[in-house]
């Protein structure tokens, strides 16, 4: 089969988007990576759209986005699953090309999160968790992640500083991405005095809902190699699931989807975490990003609070994590973050991302996560 | 009439629906499968380990330990009068794990990860509908109507 290459990269400015509607960032995206990948509408045969309906008054989202990027009448089809909804698009637009059923697919993540008042906000965020059993206590999506926090806290003396180290990084790359929501670094000064969300969760810790798009062109082998001279691998794609209740786990300081996704990848690539020069993780709140490290196998489980003490994450350390800022200072539009962090790794391996560049960078990762782990999607990509 | 159970509550129909009413009458319940013996808390209708559809209720007692714990400050809508609140999440001695808030018994301060804990039906009979939940206590602690 053949394999799959990333042709062409779109990002939009993510934050509060009060200047457009969800199609309009699209099409900011879109025409950016058709103009990096140096094709036409033409070239194109299908499009996959990552996006989580719910935020949007718009519905069945794919085909007014369809219609306004000029691509009628070809197939286009939205995937979701949350926080990880474009990373599902770029699962299916690998698997289409895969199957030889399409040679060329546009893959877009885009949501717009602002539109809603602050009560449909605070209802959606009653509905996070499983709603039979756990939202009728109150539960919210920090509060799930401050309780793997607690027990991470508990069981590897992960510290409260040490969560707030990965804030601290992440603002300090999130400086240098002309497309981040907060780009200014902060100080852990700053962040412990910041308000109490879930304890041990301040603001500092959470990442911030955005609007905004990102896009990427993916093409078989063949079509790759005849339009792009710089095309980036997707070299293994991993995919799992993990209970939608909590309370199924087997235990709460990691993803269990997160380890069954990074082996598949890493096996289908033929690499291991040691290869890793770069990569985006899902940062959604501080604790989140120690236990990438660990599921991803970039340090032992337990010693991911040690690992971002040590600068182990950093540029120049062991592996660079979230040198685009991540979810925590780019923002996160849910959708689009998938194919944010696949156009950010794709552009380290082509050796163009300016200030924030990982010198070498020649085998980069994504980590996307829906949800408290339900779905976690890990891609290896490469460059030749 | 699941409808009573939670706070809010997002699914008033099930087929473990009895569970509210056992609850109101003080009593925890859990689910075993009459084909293979799998009980499951929170109860299920339908077996995860062989697919059967035939289930039971039992009792259980509800203690076990703190498996984790967080004060939720922010909160979403329906819980904005008794925000902040403090919920845990316990692995109970019978198996299975429950999440609540903690009750009375249990200082803020005294929260520790391990303590043991019992849950405890709660049931609201004055309102203007029936309200019936669980909350996390100092295991002896008995079941009441608020």
């Amino acid at each position: 089969m053949t394999r799959v290459g990333i042709i062409g990269i779109g990002h939009g400015t993510f934050g509060r988007r009060s200047d457009a509607t969800v199609q309009e960032l699209a099409f900011e995206a879109f025409r950016t990576a058709m103009e990096d990948a140096g094709i036409d509408r033409d070239a194109v045969d299908a499009s996959v759209i990552g996006s989580v309906p719910e935020y949007h008054k718009q519905r069945s989202l794919a085909g007014v986005v369809q219609e306004y990027l000029g691509l009628v009448p070809k197939p286009t089809w939205l995937t979701e699953v949350a926080c990880a909804s474009g990373s599902a698009a770029m699962r299916t637009a690998w698997m289409a090309i895969k199957a030889g059923v399409h040679d060329v697919v546009a893959v877009i993540g885009c949501q717009k999160m602002t539109e809603l008042s602050t009560p449909e906000i605070l209802a959606l965020m009653g509905r996070v968790g499983e709603v039979q059993w756990e939202s009728g206590f109150g539960t919210t999506f920090p509060g799930y992640y401050a309780m793997f926090a607690k027990r991470h806290m508990h069981e590897f003396g992960t510290t409260r500083d040490q969560l707030l180290d990965v804030a601290v990084k992440n603002h300090h790359y999130g400086a240098m991405n002309p497309y981040a929501l907060f780009r200014k670094e902060i100080t852990k000064e700053k962040a412990s005095a910041s308000e109490d969300v879930a304890t041990p969760f301040q603001v500092y810790d959470c990442c911030a809902n955005a609007d905004g798009a990102a896009c990427v062109i993916l093409a078989s082998e063949e079509r790759a190699r005849e339009i792009s001279s710089n095309p980036v691998w997707l070299s293994g794609m991993g995919c799992a699931s993990a209970t939608m209740s909590v309370l199924s786990r087997p235990n709460l300081v990691g993803l269990p989807s997160a380890e069954a996704a990074a082996a598949q990848a890493y096996e289908m690539a033929g690499i291991g975490p040691d290869d890793v020069d770069v990569a985006d993780v899902h940062d959604c709140f501080t604790v989140a990003e120690i236990m990438a490290y660990e599921d991803l196998g970039f340090c032992k489980k337990g010693e991911g609070g040690p690992f971002i003490e040590e600068k182990q994450p950093y540029i120049g350390g062991k592996v660079a994590v979230n040198v685009d800022g991540g979810l925590k200072a780019k923002g996160h539009p849910i959708g689009a973050t998938g194919v944010s962090m696949t156009y950010e790794i794709a552009k380290q391996l082509r050796g163009e991302a300016g200030e924030r560049q990982v010198p070498d960078a020649n085998v980069g990762l994504t980590h996307n996560v829906g949800g408290i782990g339900q779905y976690c999607f890990v891609q290896v990509m490469t460059r030749e | 009439m699941f409808k009573w159970f939670g706070k809010v509550n997002f699914t008033p129909y099930t087929k473990v629906s009895d569970f509210a009413q056992h609850l109101r009458d003080g009593h925890l319940m859990a689910s075993r499968c009459k084909s293979c013996g799998a009980a499951s808390f929170p109860p299920r209708a339908d077996c995860e380990a062989c697919m059967s559809d035939a289930f039971e209720f039992f009792e259980v007692s509800g203690k076990g330990k703190l498996h984790t714990f967080t004060k939720i400050v922010s909160a979403p809508t329906g819980f904005e009068d008794v925000v902040p609140y403090t919920v845990g999440v316990v692995d109970l001695d019978d198996g299975g794990k429950a999440l609540a808030w903690f009750g009375e018994t249990i200082g803020e301060d005294d929260i520790r990860i391990g303590m043991e804990l019992q849950v405890v039906p709660r049931i609201f009979e004055e309102l203007e509908e029936i309200k019936v939940y669980y909350s996390l206590e100092r295991p002896g602690t008995a079941w009441s109507k608020v």
